[in-house]
């Protein structure tokens, strides 16, 4: 009898039911790559990757473990900095899935046609983004939580729950940014607005400490500038509310039901709240995706160009109108803003540079160039034009090569020029590391291509797993390489072999999967 | 007669046979319609011609020009237009039109004037400048007919080119593919529209589980069929008929 009323068409739980199935085959087609019958290999890929995240957690808690961690100031501290760290990122997230929620058509067509409650529906989805937003900081932060319950304490468990309320606070936070957004902007600006507010607010609080850090202590380390004595001056004393999610985390019991209770309280408002014009809204996010964008200037149409500048020319053009594309790779710029503000503070003479500055950079630009190159080479969105074009194939790859490694020196060359100013040969050091580290990437996207459309830009990591990990691995390895290049250390030669070890592979597995 | 196009025993397997000994000829300046079955292997054939992709064995020329030995030259004078329309969402049409008009290594000023020509008598010139983002399908069909046109080529090869299209949009294509045959341009069509390809072509082939199973005129069709006076559906459903049996009894 329960069983028939939860399984109920158009119930709450029914609509949860249909989510949940929706959101695990979405989970496991990304992680199997959409390949069938590879289950069981993600089941031992999860729980090797769950070992390996464990053994890292313990190295970096095994310092505060041996040195004991007390209920004082200084743990309240470093906590509640390391919580709003975790609130920055899971913020990020949801305001980029509950952006997804108005405009994302798929069933969105069938559901608002049907004769089911909408109210329903958004309470489900809502509720839906507050649980994965919470699983995916789990996957990150469940580790640390478990090391500390297993040397410390029982107490750490508060752990779980806490997350869950940060997953309910940020996913009503979001909501009401969205919404807010929709009522001051409108829905054709919405979209982009909340993809650049989700980059920033992804990146903002991590940057700001490391801004903070170098500029009151001198180096770029949060734990270092948590426990500074700058910092112990200034926040307020021991019984202060701000210490209240540090508190429940901690195990006191009457924080942790005031923070569970607090943050239901919130959520539950807000759907009550924002659901009721849900369908209005969908509405007109979707009237405005048939929407029509007049180009105004014409100035650079029909000009005498060589075929590789067409191409060049095609590929800038459409980096630059992607706002998906913005949204994803912000994040990975604004993380360049930390050194570019190391070197606007003169920090060259610290020492800080070669062991910061170079690699960071050179890891950034990695990553990027790996996104940009998925794009033109991946994400071409008319392959058949051309693969038709009287054009050798060589060539197309080229001008597409051209293109990637052209943005990249037009997003690092502000930084470059400085370095360039500072310190000439800091500057041939990174300059070099990050055109190696850029091709690198490249080279991945080239070997792993495959036919998608450029809206899948934030999935592109599902085509191969390999690719995913070769691109990140060699970015962190040659900006290893170029760290201690930097520092005139001939251990370089070790993460470049490496580097070249892992591109080495990543190209055998190209040659068997196709 | 000069020839547009040849293809001399074409095979293609992927995990059946798709293309199993096609031979074919399309005489320049004529339409030339492709009928066939769901799967027959019209699109994978037509795909070889225009060298999206590599056929496992057999040659194809044309204008004389062997695909094998010189793709750059026979792509030059070849366009391909596919039923889903592949075009850039945040291009123009003008700035598509630009795009391929590079690709192809046409003159600026020509480019522009054959754009701005294209355009108008597809009726796209008041959205030239507006992002084909929010075009309708037969919109972006049109856009990427445009491309097809803006080179000039001497053979047009199109797949499904009127699937999805309105009955306004479905005449324009007809009658912009009729003016080019006019000019002394070749067209190669595949379509499962019948009455398109009885009003329209010269010559139509029938291709069923890979090869050319009847080709000609629609009265050498009707012969080859033995149905003296039936329409072009009726001949059509017999050839595929009797080509299943021949299979069928052969195996």
């Amino acid at each position: 009898m329960i069983a028939t009323q939860i399984n109920r068409p158009g119930t709450l739980s029914w609509f949860a039911g249909h989510e949940f199935s929706l959101f695990w085959r979405d989970f496991m087609r990304m992680m199997s790559a959409g390949k069938p019958g590879r289950e069981r290999r993600v089941y031992i890929a999860i729980f090797t990757a769950a070992a390996l995240l464990h053994l890292l957690a313990y190295g970096m808690l095994r310092p505060a473990l041996e040195a004991g961690i007390v209920a004082d100031k200084t743990s309240f501290v470093v906590i509640t900095g390391t919580m709003a760290l975790i609130f920055s990122l899971m913020m990020s997230q949801a305001l980029e899935m509950v952006t997804r929620v108005f405009y994302a058509r798929s069933d969105l067509d069938l559901i608002l046609s049907s004769p089911t409650s909408i109210k329903r529906l958004f309470a489900v989805r809502v509720g839906t983004i507050a649980v994965s937003t919470t699983m995916l900081s789990l996957l990150i932060f469940a580790p640390a939580i478990n090391v500390l319950v297993w040397f410390d304490g029982p107490q750490w468990l508060a752990g779980y729950p806490l997350l869950f309320c940060l997953g309910f606070v940020v996913t009503s936070l979001s909501l009401a940014i969205t919404i807010a957004l929709f009522n001051t902007v409108g829905a054709k600006r919405t979209r982009t607005i909340a993809q650049i507010v989700a980059a920033i607010v992804g990146a903002s609080f991590i940057i700001g400490i490391q801004l903070a850090a170098i500029s009151s202590i001198g180096s770029i380390s949060r734990i270092e500038f948590f426990t500074s004595t700058q910092v112990q001056e200034l926040v307020p004393n021991m019984d202060s509310f701000v210490w209240l999610p540090a508190r429940a985390l901690m195990g006191e019991v009457s924080s942790i039901l005031l923070m569970t209770i607090g943050s239901l309280g919130i959520i539950a408002v807000s759907i009550r709240v924002f659901s009721d014009k849900f369908g209005e809204r969908v509405l007109a996010a979707s009237s405005f995706s048939g929407a029509t964008t007049v180009q105004k200037s014409h100035a650079s149409l029909f000009k005498r160009r060589s075929v590789s500048a067409h191409l060049r020319h095609k590929e800038w053009r459409l980096l630059l109108r992607d706002h998906w594309l913005i949204s994803q790779t912000l994040m990975q710029i604004l993380y360049l803003l930390p050194p570019a503000f190391m070197l606007w503070q003169g920090f060259g003479g610290a020492g800080v540079l070669d062991v910061v500055v170079v690699p960071v950079l050179v890891m950034a630009t990695g990553q990027l160039a790996g996104g940009l190159a998925w794009l033109a080479i991946s994400g071409e969105d008319a392959p058949d034009l051309v693969s038709t074009a009287p054009i050798a194939p060589s060539a197309i790859v080229r001008a597409k090569v051209e293109a990637v490694l052209g943005a990249i020196f037009m997003v690092t060359s502000p930084i470059l020029m400085v370095l360039f100013y500072m310190d000439v040969r800091l500057a041939l050091i990174a300059t070099t590391h990050i055109l190696i580290a850029a091709a690198s990437a490249t080279l991945v996207q080239l070997w792993f291509k495959t036919q998608a459309e450029r809206s899948n830009f934030r999935r592109r990591q599902t085509s191969s797993k390999v690719a995913t990990f070769a691109e990140a691995f060699s970015s962190i390895l040659w900006a290893g390489t170029a760290g201690l290049v930097a520092v005139g250390s001939w251990f370089a030669v070790i993460p470049a072999l490496l580097a070249i070890t892992v591109l080495l592979i990543a190209r055998s597995f190209r040659s068997r999967e196709s | 007669m000069k020839k547009a196009l040849s293809v001399r025993g074409l095979f293609k397997t992927f995990d059946r046979p798709a293309v199993n000994d096609l031979n074919l000829e399309v005489r320049a300046g004529e339409f030339y319609a492709l009928l066939g079955p769901n799967g027959a292997g019209k699109t994978t054939s037509l795909r070889m011609v225009s060298g999206l992709l590599g056929p496992d064995a057999g040659s194809i020329s044309i204008f004389d020009i062997d695909t094998k030995k010189d793709p750059i030259a026979a792509k030059a004078i070849t366009a391909w237009v596919s039923d889903e329309p592949m075009i850039y969402d945040r291009l123009t049409p003008f700035e598509y039109l630009d795009f391929v008009a590079g690709l192809w290594n046409i003159p600026p000023e020509q480019a522009r004037v054959k754009s701005t020509e294209l355009l108008e008598w597809l009726q796209l010139a008041p959205h030239g400048h507006e992002r084909c983002e929010g075009f309708s399908k037969g919109m972006r069909q049109k856009v990427a007919l445009a491309g097809a046109l803006v080179h000039d080529p001497k053979l047009i090869i199109l797949d499904e080119p009127l699937t999805g299209l309105d009955a306004g949009s479905a005449r324009l294509v007809k009658d912009v593919l009729q003016k080019r045959v006019a000019d002394g341009c070749t067209v190669i069509m595949t379509t499962h529209i019948l009455e398109v390809a009885e009003r329209m072509a010269d010559r139509i082939g029938v291709i069923a589980d890979g090869r050319l199973i009847a080709e000609g005129t629609l009265d050498e069709l009707s012969k080859a069929a033995g149905d003296n006076g039936g329409n072009l559906e009726e001949i059509f459903l017999s050839l595929v008929a009797e080509s299943s049996e021949q299979i069928a009894d052969a195996a």
